[in-house]
């Protein structure tokens, strides 16, 4: 039964998935059991995702599905659930930017990779970063932008973090649209990816996670 | 009597080629060009233009477009909110333009677009410069679901008056007013007449006809004068390039109706209905296409393409979703004589077989990402192809970078016509002089011998 989960939410059946949990709760099952075979089910996802069998509207829907899981749940719950983490990771779309789409399928893709990701949002600005970093310790930070302004506003964050004493702690990656590796230059991070999977090869990388 | 008979589509695009090279000023007169040389170059220009796009004979060189979004009023010293607010400024801005650079096509003064409109309608799908982004910046979409999950029916019924009484007081916090109106169907005959009347006496429905007289009064100011900003910038020898737009059915449901999110749950959770609504809306979008084509006397009608990218859809839902009915709205366009062009942003290699299912010489596509080697083997069998100049080279490059990938592009494009140079998305920052050695190194290397 516990199988069917993972496999019914990889396979993005969501009236099964609803029925399988609704009837796993019914029968007094463990939530944090439930909520563990959803994150698995999630992680398949990532993985068809990475090997470009699933696309945007997949991960989309499958994040619709873990929503309605959650849902369910969540009142049963009686302890949060614990799980060990790769790293911390801040991340946000840039100062005049508003654009969220690449950013949360990155957020996504580290998250389920078992990053413990602090999505600041969009319009993010240098200070935001640096309070950020601050406050969780995160060793990786990762600058979202679809507009060319975004290049200043990526430049300047990069210099914030360097006034506020902590590049030497942290790796910044960027990406979006038009982001190249002159761009990549221009703002003095330390790489950009070219889509969500290469951002996450990135992080795992920083993170001495063996790949 | 014989019927007269009706003109074949290529007949068609003819005349409409031919009344873009014949302009008209605003009242409607033969345009008075700046000079006999001014004359010359306009009409040289959409020669070669046309010549690149027909694909029946070589141009006497490969034309090169200027696309820029803000570019133009970053480059004559003003803000986005400036050229937003004040339709002279805006205006001087892209005259500056083509006498900076003398591209052989552009798009005119349209992208900015009135300021003033969007407050009085208090527009909230977008933020602009002064109105949620800073004076300095372009203006960005606000993306949400504008139109919900449970509507399509309301849409299906009658497109127009979902508009009307549901999608726009959604959009225009000004047109509140719009949701109290009657279906206008519904005045028949006189019995009933004076019911169907009584929402036009009700407050909030006055408040919103104030909202649009005002509204109408300044589109009118604002169309006058970029309208004769636009009849100059011809007059001087530049002609511009599209007539107007139309969209794919999909990104009209995707972009401002549903919401990416939206409409990609929609993939799965009612197919059917989101198959419906864009069968629904595709006569819907030629009409549009075609119109700005006959009203502006110019045939080719821009088509920016969002959601069928590479990543945001598989293939199959390509297949399924995207392509059908933006190749009809094509189709329908070129029956009609008007040049579709789709403008492929971001990166669509993976479709290009798919896209290259359509007549030659009627299509003018825009590259931006997609691999153009690719594209020149399918696309740009059949169409011609702008575009694949990225934006962050003309923003972070050398002049001696752009002319080198100029170059490149035109040696792998170039070859037997169809290819016109141009950026491959729209810009804000760049510098000028790699817009300037864009333009320059198409009139150094982009000769047909």
């Amino acid at each position: 039964m516990a199988k069917d989960l993972v496999k019914a939410l990889a396979d993005l059946k969501e009236q099964e998935v609803t029925k399988i949990v609704e009837d796993r709760l019914k029968a007094n099952d463990d939530p944090l059991k439930i909520l563990e075979d959803a994150r698995k089910g999630m992680e398949i996802v990532g993985n068809r995702f990475a090997s470009s069998e699933y696309f945007i509207p997949d991960l989309v829907y499958s994040g619709e599905i873990l929503k309605s899981v959650t849902n369910l749940v969540r009142p049963k719950l009686t302890k949060a659930a614990e799980s060990k983490k790769l790293g911390k990771i801040v991340f946000g779309t840039v100062a005049g930017d508003i654009h969220d789409i690449g950013k949360d399928i990155v957020v996504f893709m580290l998250d389920v990779n078992g990053f413990e990701v602090h999505d600041l949002g969009v319009d993010v600005s240098a200070q935001r970063f640096v309070d950020k970093i601050k406050e969780t310790g995160a060793s990786v930070v990762g600058l979202s932008g679809f507009l060319t302004l975004a290049f200043d506003s990526m430049k300047q964050t990069v210099e914030a973090v360097k006034s506020a004493g902590l590049r030497d702690k942290v790796k910044i990656m960027i990406g979006g649209g038009q982001i190249t590796e002159e761009v990549r230059k221009y703002t003095g991070a330390d790489a950009y990816g070219k889509d969500a999977v290469a951002g996450v090869a990135l992080a795992k990388k920083w993170a001495g996670v063996k790949q | 009597m014989e019927k007269q008979r009706e003109m074949s589509s290529d007949e068609k695009q003819e005349e409409l080629f031919a009344r873009w090279m014949s302009p008209k000023d605003t009242q409607g007169n033969g345009l008075k060009f700046q000079s006999p040389q001014a004359e010359k170059a306009y009409k040289e220009r959409i020669t070669r233009t046309k010549d690149a796009i027909q694909m029946e004979k070589l141009p006497d060189r490969i034309p090169v477009f200027l696309m820029p979004s803000f570019f133009p009023v970053y480059n004559a010293g003003l803000t986005p909110h400036e050229a937003m607010y004040d339709y002279d400024k805006c205006c001087m801005a892209f005259k500056k333009l083509v006498t900076d650079f003398a591209p052989d096509v552009q798009p005119g003064a349209v992208a900015p677009g009135p300021g003033r409109v969007y407050d009085i309608l208090d527009y909230k799908l977008y933020s602009w410069p002064g109105h949620g982004v800073p004076p300095e910046q372009s203006y960005q979409a606000n993306e949400r679901e504008y139109m919900t999950a449970d509507e399509y029916d309301a849409l299906i019924d009658d497109p127009s008056n979902f508009f009307s009484s549901t999608y726009l007081p959604r959009v225009f916090g000004a047109l509140e007013g719009f949701r109290m109106l009657p279906t206008l169907t519904g005045i028949l005959e006189i019995y009933g007449v004076a019911f169907n009347f009584i929402p036009f006496g009700l407050p909030p429905v006055q408040a919103t006809y104030r909202a649009l007289f005002e509204a109408g009064a300044e589109a009118l100011k604002y169309a006058g004068i970029i309208g004769a900003c636009n009849a100059e910038i011809n007059a001087a020898g530049f002609p511009g390039l599209w007539a107007g737009f139309t969209k794919a059915p999909f990104d009209v449901i995707g972009d401002t109706l549903r919401g990416t999110r939206g409409v990609m749950l929609d993939m799965y959770r009612q197919p059917e209905k989101l198959l419906e609504a864009m069968e629904r809306l595709t006569p819907i979008m030629i009409k549009m296409g075609v119109g700005a084509a006959k009203t502006m006397g110019q045939p080719v009608v821009f088509i920016p393409l969002h959601k069928g990218a590479d990543g945001f859809m598989s293939d199959a839902q390509f297949r399924k979703f995207y392509w059908p009915t933006l190749r009809k709205v094509m189709m329908g366009l070129i029956a009609e004589g008007a040049v579709p062009n789709p403008a492929a942003e971001g990166k669509w290699t993976t479709r290009l077989e798919i896209m290259q299912d359509l007549p030659k010489g009627k299509v003018l596509w825009m590259l931006d990402q997609s691999d153009i080697a690719k594209a020149k083997q399918t696309i740009g069998k059949v169409g011609c192809m702008y575009g694949n100049v990225p934006s962050a080279l003309l923003a972070l490059g050398t002049p001696q970078d752009v002319k080198d990938y100029v170059k490149k592009c035109i040696d792998i494009a170039g070859k037997g016509g169809g290819y016109i140079v141009s950026n491959g998305a729209f810009f804000d920052q760049a510098k000028a002089e790699n817009v300037r050695a864009m333009v320059e190194a198409t009139k150094e290397y982009g000769v047909y011998k």
